[in-house]
């Protein structure tokens, strides 16, 4: 374990490469040239800094590892950083898109400067959420990312870039609110904002726990999206840019799910519980009516956006099967999810580029022209489905697994889900890239560039690898998910002996 | 009481027996710790002979004269020891929460006067009497922190509103100030009025104006039906001075009639001056009819904060907008109060300071929004900010976030102080509703990003003068900053606190 904050490192060097960029004077070619190079340098050397922690990670260790504390507010508010098995790899993921998403920005020309600060400020708050081990300072993380995707949709987005933004900004921060004032209750009863010594020492009492999942829920619902709050996320995936579509999807709509699993479950087991059939209902409700809704749409990254609400439905099944398998299939399935969603929005941007437009109807046999692209796109496509052998299959099947042992009725419309997946994806695939190659707009259409491929191919390796090979990513789960599920039972027989107790 | 020095006392000739005599009255009336008080009033009345005596050209000398006064009354301030001193037979208390809400009230004068030179300059206001009107009610703002007896109160809020009335009407060639100064003290008469009554009162059933003694006759718990009638009217006064619901109606005229400056002045130094009042005048006489006061202060808060966040959505023009968004602001700094705890008052302070900061930048700010043509207040006139004045814009950006609240800014902490103690006191239903105004808030300072942000732009500013662009700089340092240094911070509030239980 190297003896140098290495999270806190990670976390802020990329607001040294915004600092960098600021400074870089004047709006002309070479300007620009330098800002999107710093850009680029910045997010791929935090990306090479960040695979130190995976390789210094100790598996075997189911708690918090490279912890940091700073004396901060003092007394019980602590600058705490730490990562474990559940978090470590949403922080790789996060650094590991970030240089693609640069990348697939380099068109970008309006206003090159503040985008790119934009997105580094983005990458420090987003890696913030989840090495962040003390209550305060993860909500600081957690909401400041709100300003810089705020602007990135606001800004840089398409025609309804403005009521977008809005949407996004105010239906998050209504949400996160309620968590917030729910953490301050969590200060008073536990007297410490600490994350792991909350998860270690402290039980709050069941009928708090029945408030404070709600106030959490409330938040993590709207961001993971979770039916019915989900409206805000195919209107900001529509209009973002390519590269904030990606963010969104991949690591964004990931904080929910890991708000779960950090929060929700292992701090009020019994509330979790309780709360388990409407999880279930609305995960279900979601798999299946954003399917069908995902099924009837036009545009191509409202209906990538829809495919996402679903696929986050499996996410929050698993983690409510409270099982391991459950649990390892969302963890599995949303760095999965992560990869696979940001390659089709890369995907939707790279013909977007060409014929700006997203309409379905607009394209057509495209594989004449860009046999390329119309690879890469049908792994992405099988990925999204879940075809074994890619990364979509693993998660989506031990999330089932888990379920069917938790509850086989879910399970069974849930699955119902995979084969709408099928539908929706394999439908969209064959309206853009087979038939006739009839439209006179597409017939000069070019296939990727070399950019565009290089923010694509490792994404095609990386889904296929982990399709065939999922061990890495599960032998860091593991240990963290056992750890995690006998939190939750221990808390549970606890609250179930003093509730015995108290009938005595 | 201070130790004289023995130096003046053992001077024999003629000057050092009168200043041993100035001595000897100080030590009478106990005036030892109202000396920085002391020493603004000489220096105003000093200033307002130059001014007279000079007429001509004479505006920026004072002007500058002031705020060298307000600084040296700053340093008294805050190197007059520590503890907590009493003067003028107990009517007027000096201790940490007094030192630090004073210091705080003279540097919003002082920056309310640095904002204002080159305004007054280019509008043809340079008047001597402006800075020295300021200086007095500064003299009165700090009377009220340090209040301790019902009458000191009242002299205290009557110096710094009658000096008030008059600076809200400086631009007496304006229908719109005169019209803004005429309201303001028509208004503000009936509130001193209720306060006086409230006051009478008060004294009429506790048979005392000193805070120390209504506490202990409050303590006692006889005749609490009259009391209470007294303490609603005392709040309503004090409600009008914070601009309060239901006693905000002044507010949007005044800041929109006033010139620029000084509405940034009543903006900032005042609000401080008076919720520190509202503070100490409920934390230490009614103690023990805690549960009396506090509905009404519940009730108040949640109707300012409900009318701050909707009435300013349909605002256009920027300076109403900003007289509703400090009535939701004072709504949510009036939560900590409410909890009427320790925490409580320390969330208040904290939320003041930042608040303090934030009103002054955004002031700042639209001073800086001038066209050759003159000054501008439209929100619309901001269009396209970003992009013709790359910092103004940033900064006018990050000071809308904080006010909204949103983290890791400086008004983010500010709630959370207040919404900390709130919680604390089992005011979950007041929590919950603030939390939710502060949403549909956020909607409005999201529109003046968006205007600066998304649209195409209009023309540009004017440049902006060199000390406006240092109070907004730091206001934006502060705003973007206060992660870093948010320990001392609230540190000092937690002390300001300490000293009032």
């Amino acid at each position: 374990m190297p003896d140098w904050p290495i999270l806190s490192v990670v976390t802020f060097l990329p607001l040294v490469g915004a600092l960098f960029i600021l400074v870089i004077r004047g709006e002309d070619a070479i300007a620009v040239r330098n800002m999107r190079w710093t850009a680029l340098s910045t997010t791929v050397i935090t990306f090479l800094v960040s695979l130190l922690i995976w390789l210094d990670f100790d598996p075997a260790n189911p708690g918090f590892q490279f912890e940091e504390t700073w004396v901060w507010l003092g007394g019980a508010m602590n600058y705490h950083m730490g990562v474990d098995g559940i978090s470590m790899l949403f922080v790789i993921l996060t650094t590991f898109l970030m240089p693609i998403c640069i990348i697939a920005s380099w068109g970008i020309d309006k206003r090159v400067k503040e985008y790119m600060v934009a997105f580094l400020v983005l990458e420090t708050l987003m890696i913030g959420v989840f090495c962040a081990l003390d209550l305060v300072v993860f909500y600081l993380f957690f909401e400041g990312g709100l300003i810089p995707m705020f602007l990135i949709i606001g800004v840089w987005g398409g025609q309804r870039r403005v009521y977008a933004s809005f949407k996004f900004f105010l239906f998050t921060l209504l949400g996160s609110v309620l968590m917030l004032l729910a953490i301050m209750a969590m200060y008073w009863q536990a007297g410490t904002t600490d994350i792991a010594q909350i998860l270690r020492e402290v039980k709050f009492p069941a009928a708090m726990q029945t408030w404070l999942w709600l106030a959490f829920f409330a938040s993590f619902a709207v961001k993971l999206p979770m039916w019915p709050v989900h409206t805000w996320l195919p209107d900001a995936h529509v209009e973002a840019p390519t590269a904030g579509s990606v963010i969104l999807a991949a690591i964004l709509l990931k904080m929910g799910g890991y708000g779960f699993l950090r929060f929700s479950l292992p701090m009020f087991p019994v509330a979790s519980v309780d709360f388990t059939p409407l999880v279930y209902t609305l995960s279900v409700v979601a798999i299946i009516y954003t399917s069908l809704v995902a099924l009837m749409q036009e545009d191509m990254k409202k209906l990538v956006a829809y495919s996402s609400v679903a696929h986050m439905g499996f996410v929050t099944m698993g983690i409510f099967t409270a099982t391991r398998q459950g649990i390892d299939g969302a963890l599995f399935q949303m760095i999965s999810h992560g990869l696979v969603s940001g390659a089709l929005f890369l995907s939707v941007g790279v013909i977007y580029d060409r014929l700006h437009t997203r309409e379905i109807a607009a394209y057509g046999g495209l594989v004449h022209r860009m046999p390329l692209y119309a690879f890469v796109f049908m792994v992405f496509t099988l990925a999204n489905v879940g075809l074994p052998g890619t990364s979509g299959f693993v998660g989506e099947f031990l999330a089932l697994l888990g379920a069917f042992s938790a509850n086989s009725w879910v399970a069974v419309f849930a699955t119902t889900g995979v084969i709408l997946s099928a539908c929706y994806a394999l439908w969209l695939y064959r309206r853009v890239i087979f038939g006739a190659l009839e439209k006179d707009s597409l017939k000069a259409v070019t296939d990727m560039t070399p950019r565009e491929a290089v923010c694509l191919v490792p994404l095609v390796v990386l889904i296929i690898f982990f399709g065939v090979y999922p061990a890495p990513l599960l032998d860091i789960f593991g240990p963290a998910t056992d750890g995690l599920v006998k939190t939750l039972e221990a808390g549970i027989d606890a609250a179930g002996a003093l509730q015995a107790a108290s009938l005595n | 009481m201070r130790p004289v020095p023995c130096r003046l006392r053992a001077s024999t000739d003629a000057t050092g027996r009168k200043a041993f005599q100035m001595i000897e009255i100080f030590n009478n009336a106990d005036a030892w710790p109202a000396l920085p008080e002391i020493f603004l009033a000489v220096a105003a009345m000093a200033l307002l002979l130059l001014g007279v005596f000079r007429q001509r050209n004479s505006a920026d000398s004072v002007a500058m004269l002031a705020m060298a006064a307000l600084a040296v009354t700053a340093l008294m301030v805050i190197f007059a020891g520590s503890g907590r001193d009493l003067a003028f037979g107990g009517a007027f208390v000096v201790d940490s929460f007094a030192r630090i809400l004073k210091v705080m009230v003279l540097f919003g004068s002082s920056a309310a006067l640095v904002l204002s030179v080159n305004f007054m300059k280019l509008e043809r206001l340079e008047r001597f009497e402006y800075p020295i009107l300021v200086m007095l009610a500064t003299l009165g703002m700090m009377m009220m922190i340090s209040a301790n007896d019902l009458i000191a109160l009242y002299m205290g809020v009557e110096l710094q509103a009658l000096a008030l009335y008059v600076v809200a009407a400086i631009n007496r060639d304006s229908t719109r100030s005169s019209e803004a100064g005429l309201k303001y003290f028509v208004l503000g008469a009936l509130s001193s009025g209720m306060l006086l009554y409230g006051a009478s009162l008060i004294y009429g059933f506790t048979g005392a104006t000193s805070f120390a003694a209504i506490a202990r006759a409050v303590a006692g718990g006889e005749q609490v039906t009259g009391l209470v009638f007294g303490l609603v009217f005392l709040i309503a006064g004090l409600a009008f001075k914070v601009s309060a619901v239901p006693f905000h109606m002044w507010t949007p005229d005044v800041y929109e009639g006033a010139p620029t400056p000084v509405t940034a002045f009543f903006a900032a130094a005042p609000k401080v001056a008076a919720m520190a009042l509202f503070v100490r005048a409920m934390i230490q006489p009614f103690a023990g009819i805690a549960g009396q006061w506090q509905q009404i202060i519940v009730f108040i808060a949640i109707a300012s904060m409900l009318l701050g966040a909707f009435a300013a959505i349909g605002q256009t023009n920027i300076k109403r907008l900003l007289a509703y968004s400090a009535i939701g602001h004072m709504g949510f700094a009036l939560i900590g109060l409410a909890a009427g705890t320790q925490e409580g008052v320390r969330g208040v302070v904290v939320y003041m300071i930042i608040y303090l900061i934030m009103t002054l930048g955004t002031f700042g700010c639209v001073l800086a929004m001038r066209r050759r043509d003159g000054a501008v207040e439209e929100i619309a006139d901001l269009a396209g900010l970003a992009r013709t004045n790359r910092p103004l814009a940033f900064v006018l950006a990050m000071l809308m976030f904080s006010l909204a609240g949103i983290p890791p800014l400086a008004g983010f902490f500010g709630k959370y102080f207040v919404f900390l103690a709130a919680i604390k006191a089992g005011l979950y239903a007041l929590a919950v509703i603030g939390v939710l105004a502060s949403v549909v808030g956020a909607y409005y300072y999201l529109n003046i990003v968006k205007v600066m942000y998304f649209d195409e732009p209009a023309e540009g500013f004017e440049p902006v003068p060199a000390e406006i662009r240092l109070v907004i700089g730091l206001a934006g340092l502060f705003v973007v900053g206060f992660v870093i240094i948010a320990k001392p911070i609230v540190t000092l509030a937690q002390a300001a606190a300490a000293s009032l239980f």
